[in-house]
């Protein structure tokens, strides 16, 4: 290290070069520009680490401080931050798909293999939308293990924990509708017996007990419901497509806001008491 | 978190908040930063070696043999051996999500909160873990273990599509089963009081009725799979209406 050399008379090379990096850092965060974007100064303060939190849109979520428990791995596994996080990937990496993929019977399936094949990097988008959906379940499962095992679903959480299971379920139905539409065998078959489970309904279902106590048959049951037919084509793909990438997601990112804002309102992050 | 507190008492002259707490920025900051980042290569090494999977364009005409649920689906689907689709694919996913969300209304403690506790928890920990593990042995023995006609493969043995002779089940006379239903609540709700007097006491009527009607419900799946698997009983309680 150049600052160790402690009786050299004249700045060495690399100081000047500090010196010199120093002056440009202090110019350019002096300038209009940079201050008009970070509300906070340069200098490594406790009161600029404060509104590096504070002033920042994406930030702010955060309190200023937190125990120093609650940052150690082995409490949280980042494991909510990190369900999040593949919310967004799906999120980057679907609009991206959404490029490629007419959601009609004579068109999906075709746009799937034009992806693979004639696409740059085609492949590679889906494989990372596919895999981290199954990630994304896989978190959203271990979140709710973990928040579990820390009792921090106690009171005064209880209502956290709860739209939690809604995120949960919402999940697996972004994971579902999106497993339509690659319009494949795998898709239409694993989607014909899901969809088929909502015939079994009682009352609502036409193939469910008591069915007939309301007159509902193939042609109005919660199937129809959700497929717009009796049976899985062109109507279904079409809804399952707008669920998967507007219904669902807006959902989810209402519900997300609030979970997280929970979080802060219903006493923090989860601590030993 | 020796790093954090080596880092964070390296600050202390510029002010470090009361008590023992620990600037987010940088300290949380970077570790998300940091879990980001090693979520991201892990998801894209994945995803540069392992091509997701794309068979045939759909055809309605053209039956796969077995149609899987997605995998997280699974459990349900393998549910539907033993028991009606009404129960298997709706009262059940039902009863798991309304279950779910009941939990923080039923189990009111305020103890033993943000730390993992087993210990002071042990009941309620146990009947979580043995639902969770129930949920992905379902998923583990339905995605891998089930091949054409839903019959059972171990992995290592080769899918052939045989029609198989299925085993004669029986049912339960609706006298015997109706008892027999009644009688594994009513006493399993009898006997967890007896066991867990305490359970009782804190919980009041009302919510350990809850308590136990979720936990014996949960209980009476795996129990209804050895039924089913031992003795062949097909339902434990036939009716014109609907069988259980």
């Amino acid at each position: 290290m150049v600052s160790s050399r402690t009786e050299e008379p004249a700045p060495s090379r690399g100081k000047a070069a500090t010196l010199r990096l120093e002056r440009w850092l202090t110019a350019v965060t002096a300038s209009q520009l940079y201050r008009s974007v970070f509300r906070h100064g340069w200098a490594d303060t406790a009161r600029n680490r404060a509104l590096e939190v504070t002033s920042n849109a994406f930030l702010h979520l955060h309190p200023v401080n937190l125990p120093r428990h609650a940052i150690r791995i082995r409490y949280t596994f980042c494991l909510g931050g990190l369900t999040f996080f593949l919310f967004l990937v799906e999120t980057v990496t679907g609009v991206l798909l959404m490029f490629y993929y007419r959601p009609v019977p004579d068109y999906a399936y075709i746009d799937m293999k034009t992806l693979e094949h004639a696409v740059q990097f085609g492949a590679t988008l889906r494989n990372l939308h596919r895999w981290g959906a199954h990630l994304m379940v896989v978190l959203v499962m271990l979140h709710m293990l973990r928040v579990f095992l820390t009792g921090s679903y106690r009171p005064p959480r209880e209502f956290n924990w709860v739209l939690g299971v809604n995120l949960l379920v919402l999940t697996l139905l972004l994971s579902f509708t999106g497993y339509l539409l690659p319009w494949d065998q795998l898709a239409f078959w694993a989607v014909t017996v899901g969809t088929n489970m909502a015939a079994a309904t009682p009352f609502v279902g036409a193939e469910g007990p008591f069915h007939g106590m309301l007159g509902v048959t193939a042609r109005d049951d919660v199937r129809y419901l959700l497929l717009g037919d009796i049976q899985l084509g062109g109507n279904a793909l079409l809804r399952f497509y707008v669920l998967h990438c507007v219904g669902l997601p807006l959902v989810a990112a209402v519900l997300m806001m609030v979970h997280f804002w929970r979080v802060r309102k219903d006493g923090g992050i989860s601590r030993p008491l | 978190m020796s790093e954090a507190k080596d880092a964070s008492d390296s600050i202390t002259e510029e002010g470090l908040p009361p008590g023992d707490l620990v600037p987010v920025f940088p300290y949380l900051v970077f570790l998300e930063f940091l879990a980001a980042l090693l979520i991201s290569i892990l998801l894209l090494v994945w995803a540069l070696a392992v091509n997701a999977p794309l068979l045939p364009e759909a055809n309605p005409g053209r039956t796969e043999n077995p149609a899987k649920a997605p995998w997280y689906f699974v459990g349900l689907q393998e549910l539907l051996v033993y028991f009606d689709p009404w129960i298997a694919g709706v009262t059940i996913p039902t009863l798991i999500i309304l279950g779910l969300m009941a939990i923080p209304y039923l189990d009111t403690s305020r103890n033993a909160v943000g730390r993992y506790t087993f210990g002071a928890r042990r009941l309620a920990i146990g009947h979580f873990l043995f639902g969770f593990a129930l949920w992905w042995i379902l998923i583990v023995v339905g995605q891998f273990l089930r091949g054409p006609n839903w019959h059972f493969f171990w992995p290592w043995r080769e899918w052939v599509v045989s029609t198989g002779v299925e085993r004669d089940l029986w049912s339960f006379p609706w006298w015997v089963g109706l008892p027999v239903l009644v009688g594994y609540f009513l006493g399993g709700a009898l006997l967890a009081r007896r066991r867990w007097p305490w359970l009782y006491a804190s919980l009041g009527p009302g919510r350990y009725t809850a308590v136990v009607l979720l936990a014996l419900t949960m209980y009476a799946l795996p129990l209804k799979v050895l039924l089913r698997l031992v003795l062949g009983v097909k339902y434990v309680l036939e009716t014109p209406w609907l069988n259980v």
